[in-house]
């Protein structure tokens, strides 16, 4: 039995050029696809029905938008960066196809009549691949609202660097908690770990961190402040239009499933098959072909929960979002990977009784306790005596000002009957009646 | 060493030292409803100076009241703030029946009430659809304008307009009500008051509505009151004033009308205010049909000559729009057309105060703050 | 051992070339009709204010400091894989060393919190 890693080795060249080219057509696909999925569901979600006049059910519509950009015009700021302004897509887009190679489909198929496994790569640093592209990618937008030269995008960018600053870590940290139950950055080791147990609820705390980083490293709701349309117009791509806006958007769509996949394959162990499927038949349902719908499955699981998110939540303020990172999910994240490597150790430890491993966490527990009463406690917000200062340069009215009484009420002598009064012609001279009264 | 000591600051300040970036949001801004202008000096993110620029949809309506009919009058006043269109009617027509002194119909009465309150439901349901989109949410909109449509559709068969509806006249209201209309007046109420429910479910409890709003823009009571805010925005910050109760026109003095007020001031203060507010106009609205189905027939307007012409003199008619105080200063000196047609509008004084809240706060709370102004573009420029 | 990266980079060309493509071909395929306002930088609807920091001023950046945590930080990460890697390996050994790293990492960071390095605002 030969390793994934193995296998692919021996791939010749020509099964590794339909792999790519099958990889960047699911990427391309996945994001047309996705897009009309989003607009549908949040349009079920919105009480309206969403595209649903290009092709099948819309299905086409995404595609007819992809077109229609093409031929739209390309304009370029004269106040943008020539070069920076004309690579930051290309940098945005890159990496979230790259992304993909690690991702593991399936395990080992007969692919033209060669046996080989469903993954175009199998690195021994798998994990930090997709890491790496996923942190490359924000410079594309970053310096896409850099070059534009103009304000609105600025913000943007600004505003994605403190994203990457705030999640990188906890997402970073929430896969040492996987790591240390494979004890291998091979993403097809990881899949094959999970043979006894998925990862989600066997690390249910990285699961979670790694859940809410993956939202906050692809710029979706309730972290999509880089582009935050109600702020900042468009943000980042303010400035962009025609393909260069399309490889923008393309490059969130293929990464929003590149982090799905990733969660896949770390937590919901990857291309196995769920639980009842994969008792049937001694697990035939795990070999072959098959995985890679419980794989697509899966992800479009992840894939769902995004536009989810995005039909419910508003948006966070971006000191919010990073208080929520750093104050919240890294410390948590550093807590659980020592709880992991305990439970390792002494669970791998011969001769330590249950007993001693009990006493173990009790002791950590305790640890932990008194740590969190270190931590500063969190200011109270509803100040009562807390005084708003208004502080300008306009005249202002005096401070002692009043809300002044209303005068008291007169009341006109009781209304004649209705019928009687349409018979009479209207009053027009009145000129020594009350004027300024306040009731009719 | 107790000296504080300053970091970053070597020989090569002034070479290191940070620019103000100039920031205008606006005119054509998603969050502004319209063509505000915000002048922003930015630090960062943080805003260190904010200059509101307004006038560019004035369409010198005052001016143009001096050369119009009364009735034609009426097409303008409904024009300057769209979401409350019955509510500005009623503010003209209440100043010309007072200078000619004439008693409108009592069903003409409680009708004005109904849709007046009405009225104030679709306003406030726009603005509780349009914040939570500033915030980012992107679906209570929907929800709401579900809403909107199911009282659109009740106001459009009795008056014929969805937005603008010209119902008013002086001395009553244009046509009488549709049969059965009442009935479906309340099954539409019933129904937005289930639908109101779900939007406050959709986003009132939500925690990062929380975090945006709570603490958002405090406007003290005492400021509110110096710049003159009124309407919801003043009751978020206890500002306890409603001219419904505190000085009745039409026939609100008959009704309990509860005033909604909240003390805390911020921008989840003003939105709660509104929320609540929909329920209660929801019950005067409920009510009003109850009153009016128990009215003996009657006329629904007193004639007037087609070509009217108010006495001479003066007078100030107020109404407790949706957005606030709605003021008419008329003048007469006893032709067809008004002398002088003061209006104050509640949007136009609202607004002011948003520089004060906004000094010192972030892009993304200047956005919090002016959604949750609650304000009406033309209702400013006029 | 470098040949298990060719796809790799195969997968680099294919979505080098389609960005390079997209974005070298889309002036061309477009219509082209310029005019000043069109070139303009955005700034909803009206002539954009001159600004200080197109072409070399300086825009601050208030969670600066964070961002120097965040190098600190994510060098520390590195350290955890190889660990994670090889932790059974390790045993016991390993479990004391990682604890004390984290409470090292953990005290520099809890006393960056209290000296307020992460309240930026």
């Amino acid at each position: 039995m030969k390793t994934t890693a193995e296998l692919i080795a021996d791939d010749p060249l020509w099964l590794s050029i339909i792999k790519v080219v099958a990889i960047f057509a699911f990427g391309v696909v996945m994001t047309l696809f996705m897009i009309w999925l989003e607009r549908r569901v949040v349009g079920r979600m919105q009480h309206r029905p969403g595209p649903n006049r290009v092709g099948p059910f819309g299905l086409l519509q995404s595609l007819a938008d992809g077109l229609k950009l093409a031929f739209k015009e390309d304009i370029r700021p004269v106040v943008a960066d020539k070069w920076v302004y004309f690579l930051a897509p290309i940098i945005s887009a890159i990496p979230a196809f790259l992304a993909f190679s690690v991702i593991p489909f399936g395990p080992d198929v007969t692919m033209f009549g060669h046996h080989t496994a469903l993954q175009l790569v199998d690195l021994p640093v798998g994990v930090l691949v997709i890491l790496a592209c996923s942190s490359l990618g924000v410079y594309g937008i970053v310096l896409s609202g850099w070059a534009s030269g103009s304000p609105y995008p600025l913000l943007g960018s600004l505003r994605s660097a403190a994203q990457v600053i705030s999640y990188e870590i906890a997402m970073g940290l929430s896969i040492v908690g996987v790591i240390l139950r494979s004890h291998s950055l091979s993403t097809s080791d990881i899949v094959n770990a999970q043979e006894g147990g998925w990862y989600f609820w066997l690390l249910p705390v990285s699961f979670v961190v790694y859940a809410i980083s993956m939202v906050g490293e692809t710029n979706r709701a309730p972290f999509d402040l880089p582009e935050a349309e109600s702020e900042l117009v468009g943000g980042f791509h303010t400035e962009y239009s025609s393909l260069k806006f399309a490889l923008f958007f393309l490059a969130e769509y293929v990464n929003m499933v590149v982090v799905s996949a990733l969660a896949t394959t770390l937590f919901l162990g990857g291309w196995r098959a769920p639980w009842p499927l994969s008792a049937i038949d001694g697990g035939v349902l795990n070999t072959g072909w098959w995985p890679i719908l419980w794989f697509v499955g899966k992800t479009f699981f992840f894939l769902f929960v995004f536009v989810w998110l995005r039909g419910t939540l508003p948006r966070l303020r971006y000191d919010q979002f990073m208080r929520l990172g750093w104050k919240v999910l890294v410390p948590v994240s550093l807590v659980w990977i020592v709880l992991i490597a305990a439970s390792n150790a002494l669970w791998n430890t011969p001769g330590v009784t249950t007993g001693q491993r009990l006493i173990f966490f009790g002791v950590g527990i305790v640890v932990l306790l008194v740590f969190a009463l270190l931590l500063p406690d969190k200011r109270v917000a509803d100040d009562e005596e807390f005084v708003p200062v208004t502080g300008s340069g306009y005249p202002l009215p005096p401070l002692d000002l009043s809300v002044p009484k209303s005068p008291p009420r007169r009341r006109l002598p009781a209304a004649p009957e209705p019928a009687e009064r349409e018979m009479e012609p209207a009053a027009v001279a009145a000129a020594d009646k009350e004027t300024g009264d306040g009731s009719l | 060493m107790t000296t504080e000591r300053t970091v970053a600051i070597g020989s090569g300040a002034a070479e290191l030292a940070t620019e103000d970036m100039v920031l205008n949001i606006g005119p054509q801004h998603p969050a502004t409803h319209g063509v505000l202008r915000l002048r922003l000096t930015l630090d960062g993110e943080r805003i260190t100076e904010v200059e509101p620029i307004v006038g560019y949809m004035h369409r010198g309506a005052e001016k143009l009241f001096e050369v119009r009919d009364y009735r034609q009058i009426l097409v303008l006043a409904n024009r300057h703030d769209w979401l409350s269109a019955f509510a500005n009617e009623l503010g003209v027509v209440l100043a010309v029946e007072r200078l000619l002194d004439i008693e409108v119909p009592v069903r003409a009465v409680w009708t004005r009430m109904l849709l007046a309150e009405l009225n104030r439901v679709l306003n406030h349901l726009m603005f509780l659809g349009s914040y939570p989109i500033e915030l980012g949410a992107i679906t209570p909109i929907f929800y709401a304008f579900r809403e909107r449509e199911a009282l659109q559709q009740v106001m459009e068969e009795a008056t014929g307009g969805r937005m603008h509806y010209m119902f008013n006249r002086v001395g009553g209201l244009r046509d009488d009500l549709p049969a059965g209309w009442l009935d479906r007046v309340r099954r539409a109420v019933a129904e937005v008051r289930a639908g109101t429910a779900q939007i406050e479910n959709l986003i009132r409890g939500n925690e990062i509505f929380h975090a945006r709003t709570r603490g958002v823009g405090v406007l003290a009571a005492s400021v509110a009151a110096q710049y003159g805010v009124s309407g919801p925005i003043a009751r978020a910050s206890g500002l306890d004033f409603d001219l419904r109760r505190d000085e009745p026109y039409l026939a609100y003095d008959e009704l309990d009308v509860p005033v909604v007020t909240r003390t805390a001031g911020d921008c989840l203060a003003r939105f709660e205010c509104l929320l609540d507010q929909v329920g209660v106009s929801l019950n005067l609205a409920e009510t009003c049909a109850d009153r009016l189905a128990a009215l003996p027939p009657g006329p629904i307007s007193v004639r007037t000559p087609k070509n009217l012409k108010v006495p001479e003199g003066h007078t100030y008619a107020w109404t407790e729009n949706p957005l606030g105080v709605n003021g008419y200063y008329l003048v007469s000196r006893g032709e067809r057309t008004p002398w002088r047609l003061k209006l104050r509008s509640a949007s136009f004084n609202n607004i002011q105060v948003a520089p004060d809240l906004m000094r010192g706060a972030l892009v993304a709370d200047m956005i919090a703050i002016l959604g949750s102004m609650f304000f009406v573009v033309g209702d400013i420029d006029k | 051992m470098l040949q298990a990266y060719v796809p790799l980079v195969l997968l680099f060309a294919l979505a080098g070339a389609f960005a390079l493509f997209s974005v070298a071909a889309a002036p061309y395929i477009g219509p082209r009709r310029y005019n000043k306002a069109k070139l303009d930088a955005y700034e909803c609807g009206i002539e954009p204010s001159p600004q200080p920091i197109v072409g070399g001023g300086r825009m601050p950046v208030a969670y600066y400091l964070t961002a120097m945590l965040f190098i600190l930080f994510d060098i520390e990460m590195v350290f955890l894989y190889p660990f994670a890697v090889s932790a059974n390996a390790l045993g016991m050994f390993g479990l004391v060393e990682i604890a004390l790293f984290v409470a090292t990492v953990g005290f520099a960071y809890a006393y960056v919190w209290r000296r307020g390095g992460l309240d930026w605002n």
